[in-house]
């Protein structure tokens, strides 16, 4: 099958690859861009491992063609905060104890990303529909509640 | 999991993207979201050798209104039909339905066009657009038609579209006069697919209901239009009793789906109990 040329924008930097028509947008970002924060769990868009944000939107990327995403823009948990100044999200997570393994963690905190984005000031209700489409196998959930919560007053009194 | 090889191409017009399909048959693909269609790559049960990408043609997004009907561009998303005022204004059983499919990143790129042509007998948006009586333009080679819902959907994942058209639009009519809408489900539990769904709404004058539109989804291999039901409703006060005698219908003439999720026989159960629900959920938002 032919190659098509593909142009991104990932985390603030320009990508031009040829690519198979049939690659997965996180099998481009993981081996071909090498960030692998972005993780591979049901690969059947159900757990949200692999959430990352396309065009101010959060997509699980096992689900989109690397094609579909030309010409967009696309963020990812190695763009959003950096060890040394970690976004609010990566904040709380830490001081609520959000994660343990933390294998559903980048894609828990990217969907965060778009709840906020959409609800500065969510309800309790409100995060828990938002992080519906993403699975965590060891918190039960609550600290990742309280990390979001933690996060979202500390953006709207960054403000 | 890696689908199987095929070539992809983005036509800019809508004629490209027929001209495509008439020329490929049975070997291409419409690609909308891709949320149906990727999935079912993967696991090899769709193995198309080109995939069209509807996603540059920019007539076929959008909501607008114009006097009593509201068109919706067959590549709208699933989360722009939830968070559209005019919707929610004027048609809610729309953005009430899309609310519950799937999860937020799946409603980000699932799009209504593709929900309805891809007819799972398990979708959400084929109920509500059953409900209202939605219309369905569909374009291929030979011109434009309209399809009315109810002549839409044929069978297990079936519908009325020929192989070289593509659905475009859907009409839908602004609900005037007091009325009231609900869609209910019961979804599983992975995947937020209905194991039945029901979506109503319902036009009340004077505490009579005069209007009433029931679809339901997840319970045969094809979404359908409860008459029956329908029937049994209109012209009552909506009264409880009358609800039950009315929902105990919806099985009447349907062959329940049968499968690890759901028995026939609580599905068919599952069906009356939130028939029931979704009309007394209306009746209640109708003030009655």
């Amino acid at each position: 099958m032919p190659q098509k040329r593909v142009s991104l924008r990932i985390n603030g930097r320009d990508y031009t690859h040829e690519v198979e028509p049939r690659l997965l947008l996180v099998h481009y970002l993981r081996d071909m861009i090498g960030l692998t924060g972005t993780h591979i769990g049901c690969e059947t868009s159900i757990c949200g491992a692999c959430t990352v944000m396309l065009n101010g939107e959060a997509i699980k990327s096992c689900t989109v063609l690397t094609v579909q995403a030309d010409g967009g823009e696309v963020l990812t948990i190695e763009g959003l905060g950096r060890a040394e100044e970690l976004h609010p999200l990566q904040e709380g997570f830490w001081e609520c104890h959000g994660l343990q393994c933390g294998y559903c963690t980048p894609g828990m905190i990217l969907a965060a990303y778009q709840l906020l984005l959409r609800h500065p000031d969510p309800t309790e209700e409100e995060i828990r529909r938002g992080l519906d489409g993403n699975l965590c196998r060891c918190t039960g959930y609550q600290h990742i509640v309280d990390a979001v919560q933690y996060a979202a007053r500390k953006m709207r009194e960054s403000k | 999991m890696i689908p199987a090889p095929f070539d992809h191409i983005t036509p800019r017009t809508l004629d490209e993207a027929i001209r495509a399909l008439a020329s490929h048959g049975e070997e291409a693909k419409l690609l909308a979201g891709g949320h149906s269609l990727l999935p079912m790559m993967k696991l090899r049960l769709a193995r198309p050798k080109l995939l069209v990408d509807l996603s540059r043609i920019a007539e076929l997004s959008g909501i607008e209104a114009e006097r009593d009907r509201i068109f919706i561009g067959a590549l709208t998303t699933h989360y722009r039909i939830e968070s559209s005022e005019l919707l929610k204004e004027k048609c809610p059983l729309l953005p009430q339905t899309a609310r519950v499919i799937g999860d937020v990143q799946v409603r980000n790129r699932g799009t209504v066009g593709g929900s309805l042509a891809h007819a799972d007998p398990a979708a959400d948006m084929p109920a509500a657009m059953l409900a209202v009586g939605a219309e369905l333009l569909a374009r291929g080679p030979e011109g434009e038609r309209w399809l009315k819902a109810e002549d839409f959907f044929l069978g297990l994942m079936t519908t009325a579209l020929g192989p070289s058209e593509i659905l475009t639009k859907i009409r839908v009519p602004v609900l005037s006069g007091h009325h009231g809408t609900a869609y209910l489900k019961v979804p599983q539990k992975a995947s937020g697919f209905a194991i039945v769904g029901v979506a109503v709404w319902l036009r009340v004058e004077r505490q009579l209901c005069t209007e009433i539109g029931v679809g339901v989804t997840g319970l045969d291999a094809k979404p359908f239009r409860a008459r029956r039901v329908e029937e049994r409703m209109k012209g009552t006060n909506l009264a409880q009793s009358l609800v039950q005698a009315a929902s105990s219908q919806v099985t009447q003439g349907v062959s329940p789906l049968d499968d690890i999720h759901a028995s026939a026989e609580f599905r068919a159960h599952l069906a009356r109990v939130y028939t029931a629900r979704a009309i007394q959920e209306a009746a209640k938002r109708a003030g009655v």
